[in-house]
């Protein structure tokens, strides 16, 4: 019984990725690889003996993991101070920093150029940091929380530093958390199309590059399903190398968890300190955006309400689609990814396929918007599932994206539940049922809501995808940006940016909802 | 009113946990698994509460078979070893668990349950956070939450386990009043002798996955089947001496004794004492100080023994041991080696 | 608390239903009659002139943007056994051959096509059919050059020279249009020894983004709220009465300059796709964007030229625009051969 539960929680979301991703992924891989019914894998050698290619192969590899790297350095020491003290404005602070993470490179790729980061290495490295730092926050905040103080106390007293007690204590309980977060934003960092167009130039080329240029400019589906294949490979190699180094995910005892008040003044420089690399790496980049987008007296945010160039939707409309594909698409991508959690994380032996399906549920980072959009192309041309023209293509493209994130914040917190606690519950009468509402339930409800609002904040955000399948009744709010930064004029760039605005103001609004304490956590954090 | 356990084997992989185990407990008693940890008292536990499967055997009560029966259908009370509270629910909450899953309405399990907790003296505690609490009234929410729906058998995974030494004695005593009082059957798993022979009508040892042991907290006390469960009921001195005729010869006189031939004759520490007028002398090999008095270790003419002393004997003295001879413990001869 | 989670699986069914609802009438569309028109994101037409088609011919319209015209291009390509839509507009003449090559039209000769001047008329085989002119011109920064008492350069080989070093920036042919229909300018200049052009143009230091949106807002001096140094940037003639219309207030005098003489012709198609369900509101809508009132509301819709002579120009268009005599042109048939090597080529001595 407890087998057939775990398939059919796990049924849905597969169902989900295999019809909605590797089907249409696997279509147009074929399209490129099979010719007059035989396969030609030639072109995998010869990306691999072209040095360009396998240049830009390195160069992929090799910009992502200094990202990943960068990006970790600068949010974990923020996680640290947000898991650990309460302090005044934090949920703002959260909110802040989350903001980012929505809006759409091309605004992103102005205020950087404003600021005269851009064209190098360097400038996409930064723009990475700034993108990724909510996913280290969320991610890895959600578990440190969890952490018992009480060990870190223990170390102390046995004569460790603070120092040796993170790095004895603290960082191996972290480490699942920091994999998590830290593939996520590899990922993100190795599939990167817009950072590295518009913030590194045309010098820069990644697989992801590439692939647009060979799909979407030359049409070259068979080069461009050779270098698909060389990054699924690496995708899959650096998950599984992540999986490796998860190490053993503990039990979480909730109840020693809680943040603590910097009263001391050392507790209050560790908070600035902490705070302020984050914080000013993306206080910038908004501000200059917040302040241009008020340039010529705000005229920007008074034209928005007038359709600007007659298509048939105005960009306030574009806000209320986003918001409605938005709420669409959280409540799948929590739906599916709660279900897929619950069934990852069931006490029993695990199942086989569970490693595996957590790398398949990644996977959608991995691939190219372009891959996966072109995929829905000539999949989905035949009744029912004519999709290429429907609505609900969107909210199934941004779930797509929002589903790892989903999987990959509740899995640990589900896993971190004390079995005996399910034990307890079942002795004292409670069938498979009651055991889930009285002990799941609680917190699955607090991940379901840190996740959501993650999932919200995604697709709010989303763009690669969305610009190849969007239709005009489906405008959403960065298409609309980017249609206005498309044409000369100063109240394009104005409207622009006050869009933009809007979207990083809406994003911290959904952002600061998610970080409203649940009943839980405000009675853990009363404790004395 | 009786639960019995046949052949019961608990296997993890390869590891036998609990092996071929045969139990019974009757309406109103109290048994005490007893063992060394790793000797799979919690599985052989967990096993009756059906939290693991049975590899083979089967569990009935009274004749009904609960082999395949789910946990929450057995209406067994566990109290896990460090409680297994529920952090998000208030003491009360935890308590009127098992009433609620029961369908027990709000007004009745919500009396019940403080009624529970006015039992195990935490009166008033109602909406307290259970991380509020210390260990031991902790230990007494999850008596009472055990307790609520009134289980045919309740079982204690070691429940003194968390509580501060200074608080053991008191609160064994009051579990021990509330076990009696409650007269419900109970399966107390220990690595703890105070426990289990302070709860216990019997005492079933288990020594790596196997029953070796089972019988009356007296006699097991007095006549442990082997030498090595002697050893693990805190005998430190052995002798072998003769017997015969209803009687076996110690170096402090005759034992009546139903045994012949060559038999074990065991003492506790306690039960000898170094005394100017003791009949076997010895040499003090070393001596150490235990809670109110010393401990002496010495080689007498009749093999190696300890004792207790009111005096720190020094190391190479020469001293005479008394015994507290109906204290003894007596093993059966030929009795195997563990 | 019970009621909680209650509430929050009612909601998202109430959310659920009304997005389902409203896609459903938003999505049906096909069954009254609807001709679907397959695009790229630049297209747009003004309401009252599409309702005023709608009005003429019965036929409502339903638009899908695909991207650039790259991207919309190849989702035709790619969906031509079962095609999103009845007509497609947005093929240029740098992507003509491909388009044609697979077959994704039919033939079809709208009426009002015989008024397109010849020179437009690109497609011998009558499966597209022009709709718009563009031209890719430099753009200079009025003020720049006025204030240093500099002369706006002329012609593309002006660019090269040392006075105006370190000025221009471009585009990467290989991820945008404008980039590419510029180097296709300096091969029709300079014939084989186009890539010795690029080299001087290098050797003059400049700058090559990867699109125009990097280029003209990033890196242009000339353009609204630009933050770049940049006065010379690869645009469009029309970006200066781009740059007045979009203006709040609009200024008496355009920012910027398109010179005439550095300008590549683009040449935007529409045509009837094979295998479409409505071919019949396909013609009558690729009729249409022939027709005086779609081809007048085209230059403030998407800042493009009428293909059709004598059609009336707004102000902007009038007072601003540049209309270049005679731009550069190649055949689309040169152009699909050879744009590969070309970017190979670019790139080699651009970039690295």
């Amino acid at each position: 019984m407890a087998r057939a539960a775990r398939t059919l929680l796990v049924a849905g979301p597969l169902t989900f990725l295999a019809v909605f991703f590797l089907w249409p992924v696997g279509a147009i891989l074929a399209r490129g690889l099979v010719t007059d019914g035989s396969i030609r894998l030639h072109s995998l050698t010869d990306v691999w003996r072209d040095p360009g290619l396998r240049h830009v192969v390195g160069f992929t590899v090799a910009q992502a993991a200094l990202s990943t790297v960068a990006t970790l350095m600068v949010a974990l020491p923020a996680t640290a101070v947000l898991s650990r003290f309460r302090f005044r404005g934090r949920a703002a602070v959260v909110a802040l920093l989350t903001m980012p993470f929505v809006l759409p490179t091309v605004v992103v790729g102005t205020a950087f150029r404003s600021l005269g980061i851009t064209g190098s290495l360097t400038a996409i490295v930064v723009a990475h940091v700034f993108f990724n730092v909510a996913v280290v926050v969320r991610v890895v905040g959600a578990t440190w929380r969890g952490l018992d103080p009480r060990e870190e106390d223990a170390a102390r007293s046995l004569g460790a530093g603070p120092v040796r007690t993170f790095v004895t204590v603290t960082l191996p309980a972290l480490r699942p958390a920091i994999v998590a977060a830290g593939s996520i934003v590899f990922l993100f960092c190795f599939t990167s199309f817009g950072v590295i167009l518009i913030l590194g130039g045309p010098r820069f080329a990644t697989i992801e590059t590439e692939i647009y240029r060979q799909t979407a400019q030359l049409l070259d589906l068979h080069t461009a399903a050779a270098l698909s294949i060389v990054q699924l490979v690496a995708v899959v190699g650096a998950l599984y190398a992540a999986g490796t180094m998860t190490g053993r995910v503990r039990s979480i005892t909730r109840t020693a968890a809680g943040r603590r008040v910097p009263t001391s003044i050392r507790a209050r420089m560790l908070l600035a300190v902490g705070l302020l690399p984050a914080v000013i790496l993306v206080v910038v980049p908004l501000g200059d955006l917040t302040i241009r987008s008020l340039a010529h007296g705000g005229t920007g945010y008074t034209h928005l309400a007038t359709t600007p160039f007659g298509a048939p939707y105005s960009p306030l409309d574009a806000i209320v689609t986003s918001i409605e594909i938005a709420i669409v698409a959280t409540v799948i991508a929590v739906g599916l990814g709660i279900a897929l959690a619950t069934a990852l994380t069931r006490p029993g032996r695990r199942a086989r396929g569970a490693r595996l399906t957590e790398l398949l549920v990644l996977l959608p980072l991995g691939v190219s918007a372009v891959t996966v959009g072109f995929g829905f192309l000539i999949v989905f041309d035949t009744p029912p599932l004519d999709l290429r023209t429907s609505w609900w293509i969107i909210p199934i493209a941004h779930t797509l994206v929002a589903l790892p994130f989903v999987v990959r914040t509740t899995v640990p917190v589900l896993r971190a539940i004390d079995p005996r606690q399910r034990e307890a519950a079942a002795m004292l009468g409670a069938g498979p049922a009651q055991v889930w509402r009285a002990v799941d339930l609680p917190v699955v409800t607090h991940a379901a809501k840190v996740a959501a609002g993650f999932a919200a904040a995604i697709s709010l955000g989303e763009f690669g995808a969305t610009l190849f399948i969007v239709r005009p009744e489906t405008t959403t709010v960065p298409v609309a940006i980017y249609r206005f930064l498309s044409r000369p004029g100063a109240t394009n760039v104005d409207q622009a940016l006050a869009l933009a605005t809007i979207l990083m103001l809406l994003t911290g609004v959904v952002a600061l909802a998610g970080e409203r304490r649940t009943r839980l956590e405000t009675r853990l954090e009363t404790r004395p | 009113m009786t639960l019995t356990l046949t052949d019961g084997t608990v296997r993890y992989g390869t590891t036998v946990a609990v092996d071929a185990a045969n139990l019974r407990i009757d309406a109103g008693e109290i048994v005490a698994v007893l063992g060394p940890s790793g000797s799979g008292k919690t599985s052989l536990l967990r096993a009756i509460a059906g939290l693991e499967p049975l590899a083979s055997g089967a569990l009935a009560w009274d004749g009904e078979d609960l082999t395949a029966l789910a946990p929450h259908h057995r209406n067994f009370g566990l109290m896990f070893q460090d409680h297994a509270l529920f952090t998000h629910q208030d003491v009360l909450a935890n308590v009127a668990f098992g009433l609620r899953t029961r369908g027990v309405d709000r007004r009745d399990r919500e009396r019940r349950a403080a009624a529970m907790l006015d039992m195990v003296g935490l009166t008033g505690f109602d909406r307290r956070a259970v991380d509020q609490l210390s260990g031991g009234e902790r230990q007494r929410v999850a008596l009472a939450r055990a307790l609520a729906p009134t289980p045919r058998l309740l079982m204690l995974d070691e429940p003194l386990a968390s509580v501060d030494r200074e608080r053991r004695d008191q609160l064994a005593q009051e579990l021990h009043r509330i076990l009696r009082a409650s007269g419900t059957p109970t399966l107390l798993v220990t690595h703890d002798l105070d426990e289990a022979f302070t709860f216990a009508d019997r005492i079933v040892i288990l020594d790596r996955g196997r029953i070796v042991q089972t019988g009356s907290a007296r006699d097991v006390w007095r006549r442990p089947g082997t030498r090595a469960i002697a050893r693990f009921l805190g005998v430190t001195t052995e002798l072998e001496c003769p017997s015969g005729a209803g009687f076996v010869t110690t170096p402090w006189g005759p034992l009546t004794t139903d045994l012949a031939g060559t038999v074990v004759v065991g003492f506790r520490p306690t039960d000898l004492r170094v005394d100017p007028d003791g009949p076997v002398t010895g040499v003090v090999r070393t001596t150490w100080f235990r809670r109110d008095h010393f401990v002496v270790e010495a080689d007498t003419s009749v093999g190696p023994i300890t004792a207790r002393s009111a005096l720190p004997e020094p190391v190479g003295a020469s001293v005479t041991i008394a015994a507290d001879l109906d204290a003894a413990v007596l093993v059966e001869p030929g009795a195997p080696e563990a | 608390m019970r009621v909680r989670p209650l509430v929050f699986v009612v909601l998202t069914t109430i959310a659920l239903g009304a997005c389902g609802s409203s896609s459903g009438g938003r999505a049906d569309g096909g069954t009254a009659k609807t001709v679907t028109l397959v695009t790229h994101d630049s297209f747009a037409v003004s309401r009252p002139v599409l309702a005023a088609f709608t009005k003429q011919t019965g036929w409502k319209v339903r638009v899908l943007k695909n991207g650039d015209a790259g991207v919309a291009l190849n989702q035709v390509i790619l969906t031509k056994d079962a095609p999103l839509g009845d007509a497609m507009f947005g093929v240029d003449n740098t992507f003509l051959t491909r388009a044609l090559r697979e077959r994704v039209f039919t033939r079809y000769e709208a009426k009002g096509v015989a008024a397109v001047p010849r020179a437009l008329r690109l497609d011998p085989t009558g499966h597209a059919t022009p709709i718009d002119v563009g031209n890719v011109c430099v753009n200079a920064d009025r003020k720049y050059f006025a204030d240093r008492d500099l002369a706006i350069p002329k012609t593309l080989d002006d660019l090269a020279k040392p006075q105006y070093r370190d000025l221009l920036v471009v585009e990467n042919p290989a991820t945008s249009s404008p980039g590419l229909a510029f180097v296709a300018a300096t091969v029709a200049r300079f014939g084989k020894a186009w890539p010795n052009y690029w080299d001087r143009l290098r050797d003059n230091g400049v700058k090559a983004v990867d699109g125009w949106e990097a280029a003209y807002n990033g890196e242009f001096s000339g353009a609204a709220g630009s933050t770049g140094s940049r006065p010379l940037v690869v645009s469009y003639a029309t970006s200066p009465p781009a740059e007045v219309y979009f203006a709040d207030p609009p200024p008496t005098t355009a920012p910027t300059l398109a010179l005439d003489q550095t300008c590549f012709r683009q040449v935007e198609f529409a045509g009837v796709l094979r295998g479409a369900a409505h071919p019949a509101g396909a013609r009558a809508l690729i009729d249409f964007m022939l027709t005086r009132r779609f081809q007048a509301d085209m230059p403030l819709q998407m800042f493009v030229d009428p293909v059709l002579p004598g059609t009336p120009l707004p102000e902007v268009f009038t007072k601003f625009a540049t209309v270049p005599t005679d731009p550069f042109t190649l055949s689309p048939a040169r152009i699909g051969r050879d744009r590969a090597s070309w970017i190979d080529e670019w790139t080699a001595r651009v970039l690295r």
